[in-house]
């Protein structure tokens, strides 16, 4: 059993929800990213999305963006990034990390070569936003080689037929995109996201992530009400970018946010 | 393999580039655009008010015209230029957003959206978007917007929405990046009309059907004045449509050699250019496949041109593959240069043409003077340079 599904299946059994944080790494330096994911894992993280910046985020919006482009200014790389997840690992060999991104800087690198060098960090799942499973099937089959989740979004629009395919071609869980449009974007639909949520499970046993839109502890709640696992990224990045000139506040901020969300989907 | 004029295969590859490599919000409308492409490129009444709209709208077919002092002071092969300048809009780009708009119109969107970099897709995507009545965003980086004034007014008078983009290098990517972002936000009414042949599957093969009207009106039109096919093509590649256009009804004809012209902005030696094709190399990007400037780590980088329009740091798939496959031969010609061929094509021919087609231009007055008086240079003129006065007014140092 991978990582991921180990923690799924934990908490399944504990009748808790998971709660996956995102962070760009590199945002705001290179320094921050692997205490930031301690203190998210101390504040009640059960999965670490890391945001590999690249330079054209056509899936996101401003805030997330805006932490590529930091990143990006003092040249945060693919291989940097594994290097953070590799000093991560030194001291947490439990939290889940899926690595979060776009092709182009995994191309340059190789399929083969990437998944090797993940593997050999410690990341557990990849998602690649802009690689749909009919374009992917040499990195989907070289990530499972190598015991790394291939993680795929499924969105509003995605039709019957398109939710039996990506199920089939994901493992570890899946995430359901809670709104038409990009990260950080405005208001959700529950309901919608629950009937849509219906669909995915009659086709899969798979956990069910929801993400994008997810605001604060409230969101957060409701979505676990329906959801395996709550997804937060936008809210944690605008404090990280709020306080990008003082490391000690980015901690007490997003951890604070964490632990709120963490106690809401607990009491939910 | 395949032949040249049947690709994309289904999926949209041409050999290893194109194809679809997008979010998954993005794939049922990308896939829904795909059916109505393939309906109504089969529908003889679309394809009929396409034709109409083409002769009495842009102004079809655009003449050929052989300029003959050009290729007398140059003492080689015989220049003839295939006024795309003449269009409605003034340049090729209308030949696709009336393409394109008639499709929205077709699939019952009400809201249009585009990229622009220099302005030219934005105000021939205004323009068509005014006279079908839709409601008209534009996006524009902000660098773009604030070099190219007379372009935004335009768009504006229009009735077009320009909304300014300042993330990343605040250019024509990012302009594109985030009309991605709002198709996502918007998709149920709105139609994205990509000024080029480059996004996901269909776009390349449906931007180049559209543009190909130059292309198939050349052929007809070079052979009714000279007797024959030319013996070499010249279109400038930015994103490649004009070019693509132009090629394409050639692709079978193997005697017409085709070159296709990158900007090497202040020299490829000096890494501020916009040819991908010429020093780039392959990754993923806007969609598809491509050949792209970027960094070792993957990331895309800024490029220069003199020309905002060739400012693009991809390239359309389908020139990736003619390149591999060795159909097509890919320059560079410099800032400098364009520049020449630019003063030389106005004060020679009477013809200002636009600072990309300037590009061609260059290439052709390097080539024509090693080929023999008989033979023909097919320039494409895709642009009139009426939009870059400020620009070489400005090299200059006027101020207009």
């Amino acid at each position: 059993m991978s990582r991921i599904q180990q923690r799924f299946a934990m908490l399944r059994e504990q009748g808790r929800k998971a709660l996956i944080p995102f962070i760009t790494a590199g945002d705001p330096d290179n320094e921050v990213t692997v205490p930031l994911m301690h203190t998210l894992v101390r504040n009640g993280a059960d999965i670490i999305e890391l945001g590999v910046p690249f330079s054209d985020p056509m899936a996101d919006g401003p805030v997330i963006q805006r932490a590529s482009e930091r990143a990006l200014d003092h040249h945060t790389s693919l291989h940097d990034v594994l290097d953070m997840v590799r000093a991560f690992r030194r001291d947490n060999d439990e939290i889940p990390v899926v690595l979060m991104g776009y092709l182009n800087p995994i191309e340059v690198m190789g399929h083969a070569a990437f998944a090797q060098a993940a593997a050999d960090a410690g990341v557990d799942g990849v998602l690649t936003v802009d690689i749909p499973p009919e374009e992917g099937v040499e990195l989907l089959a070289t990530l499972r080689e190598h015991g790394i989740d291939p993680i795929y979004l499924l969105a509003p629009t995605s039709t019957p037929e398109r939710i039996r395919q990506l199920t089939a071609a994901a493992s570890g869980f899946v995430y359901y995109v809670s709104l038409k449009g990009v990260t950080g974007a405005g208001n959700l639909d529950i309901q919608a996201v629950a009937d849509k949520l219906d669909a995915i499970r009659s086709v899969t046993d798979m956990p069910v992530g929801v993400g994008f839109g997810i605001k604060d502890a409230e969101t957060a709640q409701a979505m676990g009400k329906i959801a395996d696992a709550v997804v937060v990224g936008s809210a944690l990045v605008s404090q990280v970018e709020a306080h990008a000139d003082d490391p000690d506040r980015i901690h007490a901020t997003v951890g604070a946010i964490v632990a709120d969300m963490r106690r809401a989907l607990d009491q939910g | 393999m395949s032949k040249l004029t049947e690709l994309p295969d289904e999926r949209g590859h041409f050999g290893p580039y194109g194809g679809v490599f997008i979010a998954e919000t993005l794939m049922e409308p990308v896939d829904e655009l795909r059916r109505a492409y393939e309906r109504y490129m089969q529908d003889p009444e679309f394809l009929a008010e396409l034709d109409a709209d083409l002769q009495h709208y842009v102004g079809r077919p655009s003449p050929i015209y052989h300029a003959e002092r050009l290729s007398r002071e140059l003492g080689g092969a015989q220049i003839y230029l295939k006024r795309e300048d003449l269009n409605h809009t003034g340049a090729h780009k209308v030949n696709n957003t009336i393409g394109q708009a008639l499709l929205a119109k077709r699939m019952g969107k009400t809201r249009i959206i585009a990229e622009t970099g220099a302005g030219q897709h934005g105000v021939a995507t205004a323009t068509v978007a005014a006279r079908l009545g839709l409601e008209c965003v534009a996006y524009m980086g902000e660098v773009d917007a604030a070099r190219q004034e007379a372009n935004v007014y335009r768009m504006r008078l229009l009735g077009a929405e320009v909304r300014t983009v300042s993330s990343g290098s605040r250019t024509l990517k990012d302009a594109l990046n985030e009309a991605m972002r709002d198709w996502v936000a918007n998709v149920d009414d709105t139609f994205y009309i990509i000024g080029t042949v480059a996004g996901p599957h269909p776009y390349p093969a449906m931007v180049r059907d559209f543009q190909a009207v130059i292309g198939r009106e050349a052929r007809e039109q070079i052979q009714q004045m000279t007797g024959r096919l030319p013996d070499a093509l010249i279109a400038c590649v930015g994103g490649g449509s004009n070019a693509i256009g132009l090629f394409f009804p050639f692709l079978e004809d193997g005697q017409v050699a085709i070159y296709g012209v990158e900007a090497a902005g202040d020299g490829l030696e000096t890494g501020h250019h916009a040819a991908p094709l010429c020093a780039g190399r392959p990754g993923v990007l806007h969609g598809n496949r491509t050949y792209l400037m970027e960094d070792p780590d993957g990331q895309i980088i800024e490029t220069h041109s003199i020309s905002a329009g060739l400012d693009y740091p991809g390239v359309g798939p389908e020139h990736a593959w003619l390149k591999d496959s060795g159909r097509a031969s890919y320059v560079a010609i410099t800032d400098e240069e364009a520049l020449e061929g630019f003063h030389r094509l106005t004060r020679i021919e009477g013809i200002i043409p636009a600072l990309e087609s300037s590009h061609a231009v260059a290439q052709a007055m390097k080539m024509a003077p090693t080929m023999d008086r008989e033979q023909i240079l097919l320039v494409n003129l895709s642009g009139r340079g009426d939009k870059d006065m400020h620009t070489v007014a400005a090299r200059e140092g006027l101020k207009l």
